[in-house]
């Protein structure tokens, strides 16, 4: 432990660094005190709950969007022909066209098809269907399952085959070869890329400002309408994102370390 | 010919007639804005392959002010939204040149929105590219390089005639990834309120109230473009490939 401390001090404890970083904190403290921050308090609680609904659309997107970028990598890897043409047909539409016209096409499209049928508007669901979030949702994990079901093509492919065979011919059935040789495998591998993917994912999700969802983004953007007041707003709203990113990239290094050991490359 | 479809698919009609390119249909709009946006992603990957070669160069060889001030550069634009970054650049842009135009006594301009949002886009490519680069030119092999240094070849015909040719098999896959983003990144300039083909698309869409006419077509050129520059890389990228051993 204090070695890795020392290593990180020697690190930073370099003349030109120190200067960048006095640089850096003299720009900082310049920025706190001679730009307009007196709106923080009034939309403290809007930004609150606008960073939870950012948090919330980019966890349960990726899960959706994962648990069906599985089944895509399945099909693709190794499924027959009449799954896996759709599979990569979906994928390649995904990635070749942009997240905000998938978005609005789902949210403009959908949500003026389902008010034309009755049975619909009397559904339980319709509450639910009249706000903006559940498409905002359904564009975003249908996007990241589109790039990871790429991704898990890959991983599942290079898992080696003599990995399964050898687990065929333990006697394994096709259920447990997935869960305890193929998809553990396949995951490790993936891991280093699937890091990066959700910080991608994270910066699509203000995107969804466009179609009403109040995120974190919505709530910079509504200040600068109110009070035109154009950068500070950004600026703090870089940082979050920024801070955000960080803690995702640490996350996933923790994973891949944790998950790493044994691997032979 | 097509009877049979039309007589299969009663909407069809319809919508052939809103996409057709006379001014009744939207198709002429749809084809201007794709054709902005083509410009736009052009433009943008250019200027971000300009930048990504210095920002590369001065990565490798800069000093070490400069290579710290580069990594704050890639990683700061690879954190933050596009989005965010597009408003800012977009934003600190026309205020900065306005301000010194004023300070030159000229009248403020309004600034062109192809050209702002090849600029605001090119500083976001600039950043992956180098990254991009960075990594091709590192896996040049060092003796090449100085092998050209022994032959009495000075830096810049070094670049010319050894790395960049020798780099340039192992870049082009990034690049071509990066040239994908770029033309998905355009859309991003519809929520600023320039008319590529997202917000062409999404106002013909408004005005006809046909959503999935508009933005499926919308969608099928986004994916034409894809698909075609997929094969033109591909195909750029066998060329420059030749001659490498099979792998």
């Amino acid at each position: 432990m204090t070695t890795r401390l020392n290593r990180i001090a020697e690190e930073i404890l370099v003349p030109h660094r120190l200067a960048m970083i006095a640089v850096a904190l003299a720009i900082a403290v310049w920025a706190a005190l001679s730009m307009r921050w007196h709106w923080i308090p009034r939309y403290g609680e809007l930004a609150l709950l606008g960073l939870w609904r950012t948090f919330w659309l980019l966890g349960l997107s990726c899960a959706i969007g994962f648990v069906m970028a599985i089944g895509l990598g399945l099909a693709q890897a190794s499924g027959p022909r009449v799954l896996a043409v759709p599979a990569r047909a979906f994928c390649t539409t995904i990635r070749g066209t942009p997240l905000l016209l998938q978005l609005w096409l789902i949210y403009f499209g959908l949500g003026s098809l389902f008010p034309q049928f009755p049975w619909i508007r009397e559904s339980e669901l319709w509450p639910y269907l009249r706000e903006a979030w559940p498409y905002a949702l359904l564009s975003l994990s249908l996007s990241f399952a589109g790039y990871e079901g790429e991704v898990m093509r890959g991983a599942f492919r290079s898992v080696p085959a003599g990995q399964l065979e050898a687990a065929r011919s333990m006697g394994m059935g096709r259920f447990a070869i997935l869960r305890r040789i193929w998809l553990p495998q396949a995951l490790q591998r993936a891991l280093p890329t699937l890091g990066g993917e959700t910080v991608l994912q994270l910066k699509a999700t203000p995107l969804v400002a466009t179609i009403t969802v109040i995120d974190i983004y919505a709530v910079a953007s509504r200040v600068r309408q109110d009070l035109f007041i154009i950068y500070e707003p950004l600026l703090l709203l870089a940082v979050i994102y920024m801070v955000i990113a960080g803690v995702i990239a640490l996350v996933f290094r923790l994973l891949e370390r944790r998950y790493s050991r044994g691997v032979v490359v | 010919m097509f009877d049979w479809l039309f007589a299969l698919w009663p909407g069809l009609e319809a919508s052939v007639n809103l996409l057709s390119l006379q001014p009744p249909g939207w198709g002429g709009n749809l084809l201007r804005g794709a054709w902005a946006s083509l410009q736009i992603a052009a433009g943008a990957f250019g200027m971000g392959l300009v930048i990504g070669t210095f920002g590369a160069l001065g990565k490798l060889h800069g000093g070490p002010v400069m290579r710290d001030l580069l990594a704050v550069y890639t990683t700061v634009v690879r954190a933050v939204p596009e989005l965010i970054l597009i408003l800012i650049l977009y934003y600190a842009g026309t205020d900065l040149l306005n301000q010194a135009l004023r300070a030159m006594g000229q009248r403020p301009v309004e600034i062109s929105g192809v050209a702002a949002g090849i600029a605001v886009l090119g500083v976001v490519q600039g950043a992956y590219a180098t990254e991009v680069l960075r990594g091709a030119i590192q896996s040049v092999p060092r003796g090449q390089t100085e092998a050209a240094r022994a032959f009495g070849m000075g830096a810049v015909l070094t670049f010319r005639r050894v790395v960049f040719p020798a780099m340039l098999p192992l870049a082009l896959p990034g690049l071509s990834n990066l040239w994908l983003i770029a033309t998905k990144d355009t859309a991003l300039l519809a929520i600023v309120g320039f008319s590529e083909l997202t917000l062409e698309t999404r106002q013909a869409a408004g005005a006809t109230r046909a959503y999935f006419t508009f933005f499926l077509a919308a969608g099928a050129l986004y994916l034409v473009v894809t698909l075609l520059s997929g094969r033109i890389f591909g195909w750029i990228e066998a060329r420059y490939r030749r001659g490498e051993a099979a792998r």
